[in-house]
């Protein structure tokens, strides 16, 4: 079985699997940020539920980290070996003729992301760290300990214009990166049949629509204030 | 003139080959890993006698100019196999198979080696099928049949229109599997250019490694010719640009007979010539007159505006189309064999009645194939009373499945649609009947060389019917070689290993060296394709479908007259010591003038029709069959294995008189 | 039709190779691409240079020998072809054309236009066969009834014809079509299950070792491939690689 994680078919195999994984977190913290478009409360009782949980805080939170960076990390190392694979470049390469630009450039829709990614870490999820397990307030109480503090930090943070574009941006980097990981996930671990038409609809959905709601809440936070 | 013994086992004729291989001495196993075959060639016969071989233990070497074994021309060959199944249950037995073959070579072929091949041909098809060969199948997971021309059976089995490429694909990988066990050592991208002799037997080969340049000794117990047939020697064939007669020419020069050279089958479903420039012509599957109807315009006139461009061929009333298969052979139609289909197909453009700016086209019509489907088709789908065009969709959907890729291949070349107006189709070179001789053990006549598939005068006779030749190749690969070569082998196991460093060698690698050298420093003014061009010419022309006494002496005479332009004028860029495709093609060209002018004396000398060879001289003059070609029996039953003595002219024939014990000698009829 | 030509020329495998640029004229629309290059390099033995070496064989689409990259793409701008197939008709009078050789680690060039591609000879005797001696007694071919569904399948995985353009198109100069379409044609049919596991490991590991890159599901292969191979034959190959590491 270790020859499997190091052979081609084995490490595209375990990319789409932390794909999977990230497109299923992904879905989720959708779901609850969208909530708090919806109704502020609900989004305050699900984040503290989430924030406070162990289960989640203890178990899937470091999954989904080592699913993030495994994703990156794999990335990158397949991107290089996949290059090298081609020493001498061509002097005129039609892509264009026989694939789309996100299947092409997944890296580089996956460095943008990488890059958003820190920005949003720094954002939130590190002050979140801090004031949890370095400060240890796990209340999930504002200063003033007059109800939760998520969705206020949430609006807080969508204020400034410029987040707001690199938001939208990450955003649309990540639609791209989708509309040919989603598919090609399931290309990887050998679903290929009657559905994935179907599925492909639904992976386009997805990779449009999840993203586009991304950008309705940061912008709804901007403009609600 | 010595008789040739063809070394035919005695006994009843559907006995011989069993009783022959009960007694012929075997090879130990473990003095088979003491014996090496060199193996030159590696389409179906080749590859597969090389993957058997290495089965069987024996060292393999098996030498291909291409860059996989897998790219040799047996790839092309589209249509299917023949095999006495009797599958559908429609009568076949060996003994028709068998009869068929004979009929179809127009008794120009050895009976013993003819009934073996019916015998074993069955064999084939286990065989493949064993090995992940994806035969087409019908709805019930059986193997699926089609008819082939000249024939009155379903017996060919085949993969879509791609048989020759599974069946390679099929030999190939069993190659793999010697290659890869250590049993197979496999030279890609070398050329045989001469064969060494050793005390008179066959011992091993000069190559050239066609990337460095380099030449090679070789040696080995036994050498086996697989190199194909001589069809380029037209210029213009289906066969591939690199298809060559150098490997069955160089052996012809060292001893062994060259049998009927003349007998050349030329296909009548290929795609019409476009211009001076071509460089090949392409094939279509003959299985495409099983649904097509060949036809001209039945006036002169309506013909002279279709090669002006003036007139479409759907613009033709139906009885103004001259169905002419249909009309001359009522019995057989469009399905009549292909020498007879090409030279109705000549008859009719001579006589002006071609349908493209050449002249030289005929139509190959699928419309009332579409209706006959589409007819079918309404009534299993219980469509009631379905449009014209809903049955006409419906049966281009059947056509479709059965021959989509030649209809895409023809479209992709003549950008026309085929299910829109009819193809064009016109005859090409397309296989040679005649090559090396051999006896019925496949070995010619130097000890220890044998030659196998296509390259060898071969099962065929006079003309070889569609479908046979992937059986005959698979067969002296897998069923047949095999066994024979170890009843010569026997002999060899003490002998050990053969050193390449012996006179023999040395001259003949100086013989080669000394002919690369020449065309290199040779700077002449022109280069090999414009000698191989006019060659085809000369060959086309007089040397073609049919033949006359003027013409072929005016031939021999003009082809050597090329030839020594040749070696005076032929002009060679590069160097010897890299990859050189100039080089190459000038060694192969050079054989091709010999061969040329030996085909023509050989043509020259068989004052007969029979099969591929039509001799003017030689036809019907009155009755039923009138203007149709004329055997001669009496005089010409035998082969002609002509012995080199320097000019291709000076060759002297030997005859293997043919004895018919099982058919009774009929002419042919298809009417 | 008058045509400027830039092609890669290379003298050997150690030199290093450039473009030059040559000019044809009167080249007619219903010439092939290859009889293209016939004139061209008529002209060239004429002129006393040497011309230009590239693969090329049946010239009818089915050998796999030829394997120019030409504007940018594996066998040109048609589709469903190989560039023996290709015609000048899809050219314009004028028009520059590029050709490259395929372009991978994988598959060196031996010189001009000319490639090695033996790595694909490699990975086929690592496993892409059935391991069946010739006896002239095997059972009956039609023992095993095999659904027309499956046997046409395989057929559709088995018209691959070698080529490499899958490789010389992929980004990545990924082989995984190639090797999916032979391990494909084996999964399909009965005959081939016995040595399934060891076939798929055998295949993909030596597919590793050549150098060839991963796939990213691009796609490109398929829409390049001249016989159409689907990709869902390198979902196949995926599959029968993990059913093969799930059973051992």
């Amino acid at each position: 079985m270790s020859g499997f994680f190091k052979s081609s078919i084995g490490r595209k195999f375990t990319m789409a699997l932390s794909a999977f994984f990230l497109m299923f977190f992904l879905l989720q913290h959708f779901a609850i940020n969208f909530l708090s478009v919806l109704n502020p409360d609900a989004f305050n009782e699900v984040s503290h539920f989430m924030g406070t949980n162990p289960l989640i805080q203890y178990v899937l939170q470091p999954v989904l980290l080592f699913g993030v960076v495994y994703h990156f990390v794999m990335g990158f190392i397949l991107e290089i070996k996949n290059r090298s694979s081609r020493v001498v470049k061509y002097a005129k390469n039609n892509g264009s003729a026989n694939s789309t630009w996100m299947s092409r450039n997944m890296i580089y829709s996956g460095l943008f992301i990488l890059i958003f990614l820190v920005i949003h870490f720094i954002d939130f999820w590190i002050p979140e760290l801090n004031t949890k397990y370095v400060q240890g307030d796990m209340s999930g109480l504002l200063a003033d300990g007059e109800g939760y503090r998520y969705y206020e930090e949430l609006q807080h943070k969508f204020l400034p214009p410029w987040r707001i574009a690199l938001y939208c941006l990450g955003f649309i980097f990540l639609a791209l990166h989708l509309l040919h990981g989603f598919n090609s996930a399931f290309q990887s671990v050998g679903a290929n049949n009657k559905y994935t038409k179907g599925l492909k609809g639904f992976g386009k959905a997805y990779a449009i629509l999840v993203p586009l709601g991304f950008i309705v809440i940061a912008l709804f936070h901007h403009f609600n204030h | 003139m010595s008789k040739l013994d063809s070394k035919v086992p005695k006994g009843p004729i559907k006995d011989k080959w069993t009783d022959y291989k009960n007694h012929i001495d075997l090879v130990n196993p473990a003095n088979k890993r003491n014996i090496d075959v060199v193996v030159v060639g590696t389409g179906l016969a080749g590859g597969s006698a090389a993957a058997t071989l290495a089965e069987l233990g024996y060292n393999v070497k098996a030498f291909c100019y291409q860059d996989s074994p897998r790219r040799a021309h047996s790839i092309a060959a589209q249509g299917g196999i023949n095999a006495a199944k009797n599958y559908q249950g429609d009568g076949d037995s060996t003994y028709r198979l068998f009869y068929d073959t004979v009929k179809g070579g127009d008794y120009r072929s050895r009976e013993a080696n003819v009934y073996r091949l019916a015998e074993v041909s069955a064999n084939i098809i286990d065989q493949c099928v064993a090995q992940g060969v994806p035969f087409a199948r019908d709805y019930g997971g059986l193997l699926d049949n089609r008819s082939f021309g000249g024939v009155l059976v379903s017996r060919t089995f085949y993969a879509k229109g791609q048989t020759g490429q599974q069946l390679l694909l099929g030999a190939y990988s069993a190659m793999n599997r010697q290659i890869a066990r250590g049993k197979i050592q496999m030279y890609n991208r070398h050329e045989m250019l001469d064969v060494v002799k050793v005390n008179g037997k066959a011992r091993g080969i000069i190559a050239r490694n066609l990337i460095s340049g380099e030449l090679e000794r070789h040696s080995a117990h036994a050498v086996v010719i697989a190199s194909g047939g001589y069809g380029n020697v037209y210029f213009l064939s289906t066969n591939a640009m690199g298809s060559n007669a150098t490997a069955a020419w160089k052996i012809h020069k060292k001893g062994a007979y060259f049998a009927n050279p003349c007998y050349t089958q030329i296909h009548p479903t290929c795609i019409p010539r476009s211009g001076d420039y071509q460089s090949k012509l392409t094939l279509m599957s003959e299985s495409l007159r099983n649904d097509g109807r060949i036809w001209v315009p039945a006036k002169i006139e309506d013909a002279k505006a279709i090669q002006q461009g003036k007139l479409k061929p759907t613009e033709i009333a139906e009885e103004d189309r001259d169905y002419y298969l249909e009309r001359r052979y009522p019995a057989f139609g469009n399905l009549v064999p292909r020498d007879v289909a090409s030279r109705a197909a000549k008859e009719r453009c001579d006589a002006g009645y071609g349908v493209n700016a050449t002249g030289e086209a005929v139509y190959l019509d699928f419309a009332s194939a579409f209706v006959r489907y589409g007819t079918e088709q309404s009534k299993i789908h219980g469509i009631k009373n379905p449009s014209k065009e809903e049955i006409i969709k419906l049966g281009q959907g059947i056509i479709e499945e059965k021959y989509g890729n030649l209809f895409q291949m023809y479209e992709k070349i003549i950008a026309e649609n085929p299910y829109e107006t009819p193809m064009m189709i016109y005859p090409a070179t397309h296989y040679t009947m005649g090559g090396v001789w051999v006896d019925y053990n496949l070995m010619t006549t130097v000890p220890g060389l044998y030659c196998i598939g296509e390259a060898n005068f071969s099962d065929h006779g006079a003309n070889r019917l569609g479908a046979s030749a992937l059986m005959q190749g698979l067969a002296d690969g897998y069923f047949v070689l095999p066994y024979t070569i170890g009843d010569y082998l026997s002999n060899d196991i003490r002998t050990g290993k053969i050193t390449t460093d012996s006179p023999e060698f040395d001259e003949a690698e100086k013989e080669v060296k000394e002919k690369i050298d020449f065309f290199i420093n040779n700077k002449g003014t022109k280069s090999v394709d414009y000698f191989h061009k006019r060659l085809g010419k000369v060959m086309w022309d007089k040397v073609g479908m049919s033949r006359n006494e003027k013409g072929l002496k005016e031939a021999m005479a003009e082809i050597k007259a090329i030839r020594e332009e040749f070696w005076k004028e032929v002009k060679v860029p590069g160097t010897a010591e890299e990859m050189n495709p100039e080089l190459e093609k000038a060694g192969r060209v050079a054989d091709f003038l010999e061969l040329g002018e030996l085909f023509a004396k050989d043509a020259l000398n068989r004052n007969e029709s029979c099969g591929g060879h039509f001799r003017e001289e030689s036809v019907e003059l009155d009755g039923e069959q009138k203007g149709e070609a004329k055997r001669n029996d009496k005089d010409y039953a035998y082969v002609a294995a002509w012995e080199y003595k320097g000019e291709p002219a000076d060759a002297v024939l030997h005859k293997e008189e043919l004895e018919f014990k099982d058919i009774e000698l009929k002419q042919r009829s298809y009417k | 039709m008058n045509l400027t030509l830039k092609i890669w020329r290379q003298k050997n495998a150690q030199s290093k190779g450039k473009m030059v640029d040559y000019k044809v004229t009167e080249i007619s629309e219903h010439m092939s691409f290859l009889e293209m290059m016939d004139v061209l390099n008529e002209q060239l033995v004429n002129s006393g240079e040497e011309p230009i070496a590239f693969d090329h064989d049946c010239r009818e689409g089915i050998c796999g020998m030829c394997s120019m990259y030409i504007n940018g793409e594996a066998h040109g701008p048609d589709r469903g072809i190989t560039t023996c197939q290709l015609h000048m008709r899809m050219f314009k009078d004028g028009d520059t054309i590029t050709i490259e050789p395929f372009r991978a680690k994988a598959f060196p060039v031996i010189k001009d236009l000319v490639v090695d591609r033996t790595s694909f000879e490699r990975i086929q005797q690592a496993g892409g066969y059935i391991s069946v001696n010739t006896s002239g007694n095997t059972q009956d071919a039609n023992a095993i009834p095999i659904s027309k569904h499956a046997a046409d399948e395989a057929m559709d995985a088995a018209t691959c014809i070698g080529c490499g353009a899958c490789v010389a198109t992929c980004k990545n100069s990924s082989a995984m079509l190639f090797v999916g379409a032979k391990i494909s044609q084996y999964a399909l049919l009965p005959q081939g299950q016995v040595e399934a596991v060891d076939r798929v490991n055998n295949m993909v590991a030596q597919m590793d070792l050549e150098g060839f890159g991963n796939c990213t599901n691009i796609g490109a292969c398929e829409v390049e491939c001249p016989k159409g191979i689907s990709l869902e034959n390198i979902a196949r190959m995926n599959r029968e690689f993990l059913k093969a590491n799930v059973k051992g």
